[in-house]
C-alpha cells in the first residue's frame, strides 16, 4: 500500500487529462472495464483507443461510480474502473459512501480534478475553493484514496488498481487544455459492445 | 371447525415479490428505504441469493441496477414516490437511449389517506412523468395481482429493453382486513 500516500491537493502536480487517461489505457489488460463520466472524462477515454469494454457515460452526472459499482457487483472476479470528472463527483458525493459500504475489492475509481466544470464553459467546481476530494473519499471510509503525485505515481497507482484490494479511490490534478477527441455517441452501440465484451473474458 | 383465513399460512405481498424476483433470477436489489416497503427489504437482505445495497440517492440505484444488467446480473430499484420524483434525469438520459430494462418497484405514498401534503404533491408528479417518458407502469392495488403483475412486467421488460415501474398502491400495501 505504499502507493498510497497522505497528500493534500496542493501537493498534487497538475498534469494533463488527455495524457493520463493514455497512460492508464496503456497499462490496463483487455479484460478490465471501464466506465468513464460525463465532461470531457469520457472524450479522452474515447480518444485513447476505443477499448469494447469502455462504457461511455453520455447524459447522467454523477453516475459512473455507481455505473462501475454495479458491474463490480455483477462481476466479482472483473476489475472495475470508474472514470469521473470532479463536478461530476461533487453532484453524487454519497456514492462514496455506498462504494464504502458494499466494499467491492475490483473496483477503482479515477478523478480528473481540474478544478472546473470544464465542458460548460470552464466555471470553477467547489474543488477549486479548496474541496479535497480524497479527504471526502478518505471521510467516506475509502481507506486507500490518495492524489496522484506526479505521472510516476499515477503509473503506481494504476498498477495497485490492477493488483490491489479495492476499493481504490485515486484524483489526480489536471489542466484545462481540451480533449483529444470527441466520443462517437451511439448509445445502443456502446451498450451492446460493451455487455457482448464483458460476456466474454 | 373451519379457521378463519388470517390465520392460514395466506403469502403476504412482500413474499411473493421475493418469490416471483427469484424465479426471475432478479439477484440485485438497490433501495433507498420507505416504511411500506420495510417487510420487503427486511426479506430481501435476509436471502442470501440477493446482494443488497442501499445507496445514498435513487438515482445511484439506477445507476447500479444499470452497471449490473451490463454485466449480466439482473437487478431492481426499490423507492418510494419522492425517491422516483428525482429520477426523470437518469431515466431519460441512461435507461432509455441505452435501452436498460431497469425493473423499479415504487411504493405509492401520498394517495388514499396520506396526512403529509408535501407527499400527495409529489405523488401527483408519478404517472405524469411516466408517461412522459413512455414508461410501462402498472399499480398493483390486490394480492392477487401481484405475482401476475411483477412477473409479466419483469418479463416484458426484459423482452422489450425497456424500463418498468411496479406501482405498489396502498390498496394493496394498506388496506386492512379482506384481500391484503
Ligand atoms: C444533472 C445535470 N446537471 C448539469 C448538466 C450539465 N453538465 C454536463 S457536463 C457538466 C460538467 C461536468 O464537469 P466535470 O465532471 O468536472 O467534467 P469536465 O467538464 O471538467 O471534464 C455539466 C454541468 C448535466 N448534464 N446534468
Amino acid at each position: 500500500m505504499t502507493a498510497i500516500r497522505h497528500l493534500s491537493r496542493a501537493d498534487a502536480h497538475v498534469m494533463n487529462r488527455s495524457a493520463l487517461t493514455r497512460r492508464l489505457v496503456a497499462r490496463l489488460p483487455d479484460d478490465v472495464a471501464v466506465v468513464g463520466g460525463i465532461g470531457h472524462t469520457h472524450f479522452d477515454l474515447w480518444a485513447a483507443g476505443q477499448r469494447a469494454r469502455n462504457f461511455y457515460m453520455l447524459g447522467s452526472m454523477g453516475l459512473a461510480v455507481p455505473i462501475a459499482l454495479g458491474v463490480a457487483l455483477a462481476q466479482p472476479r472483473r476489475r472495475v474502473i470508474a472514470l469521473e470528472g470532479d463536478g461530476s463527483l461533487l453532484m453524487q458525493l454519497g456514492a462514496l459512501g455506498t462504494v464504502m459500504a458494499a466494499r467491492p475489492k475490483n473496483l477503482a475509481i479515477f478523478v480528473w480534478d481540474n478544478g472546473a466544470y470544464q465542458i460548460t464553459g470552464a466555471q470553477p467546481t467547489a474543488t477549486s475553493a479548496g474541496v479535497d476530494l480524497v479527504a471526502i473519499a478518505r471521510g467516506a471510509g475509502i481507506a486507500a484514496a490518495t492524489w496522484a503525485a506526479d505521472e510516476a505515481h499515477f503509473e503506481a497507482l494504476v498498477e495497485l488498481a490492477l493488483s490491489g484490494d479495492g476499493p481504490l479511490f485515486v484524483a489526480a490534478r489536471t489542466d484545462n487544455q481540451p480533449p483529444a477527441g470527441t466520443t462517437d455517441r451511439d448509445a445502443a452501440r456502446i451498450r451492446m459492445r460493451f455487455m457482448d465484451a464483458l460476456k466474454q473474458g | 371447525m373451519v379457521e378463519p383465513t388470517a390465520a392460514r399460512d395466506v403469502e403476504t405481498w412482500d413474499a411473493t415479490v421475493v418469490r416471483v424476483l427469484k424465479s426471475h433470477d432478479v439477484r440485485l436489489v438497490a433501495h433507498v428505504p420507505d416504511k411500506v416497503l420495510a417487510p420487503l427489504i427486511r426479506r430481501l437482505v435476509d436471502d442470501d441469493f440477493f446482494t443488497v445495497v442501499s445507496p445514498a440517492r435513487e438515482e445511484e440505484a439506477v445507476g447500479i441496477v444499470a452497471g449490473a444488467y451490463l454485466a449480466g446480473m439482473r437487478g431492481i430499484a426499490l423507492m418510494q414516490t419522492s425517491g422516483f420524483a428525482t429520477l426523470p434525469n437518469v431515466l431519460a438520459s441512461l435507461a432509455l437511449p441505452f435501452q436498460l430494462p431497469i425493473l423499479m418497484l415504487v411504493s405509492e405514498r401520498g394517495t388514499l389517506g396520506d396526512f403529509q401534503l408535501a407527499q400527495a404533491m409529489v405523488c401527483s408528479t408519478l404517472r405524469p412523468i411516466l408517461q412522459a417518458l413512455k414508461i410501462e407502469h402498472f399499480a398493483i392495488q390486490r394480492m392477487d395481482e401481484v405475482e401476475f403483475v411483477v412477473g409479466q412486467m419483469i418479463r416484458q421488460a426484459y423482452a422489450t429493453q425497456a424500463p418498468a415501474a411496479m406501482i405498489l398502491s396502498p390498496l394493496l400495501t394498506a388496506r386492512r382486513g379482506g384481500i391484503q
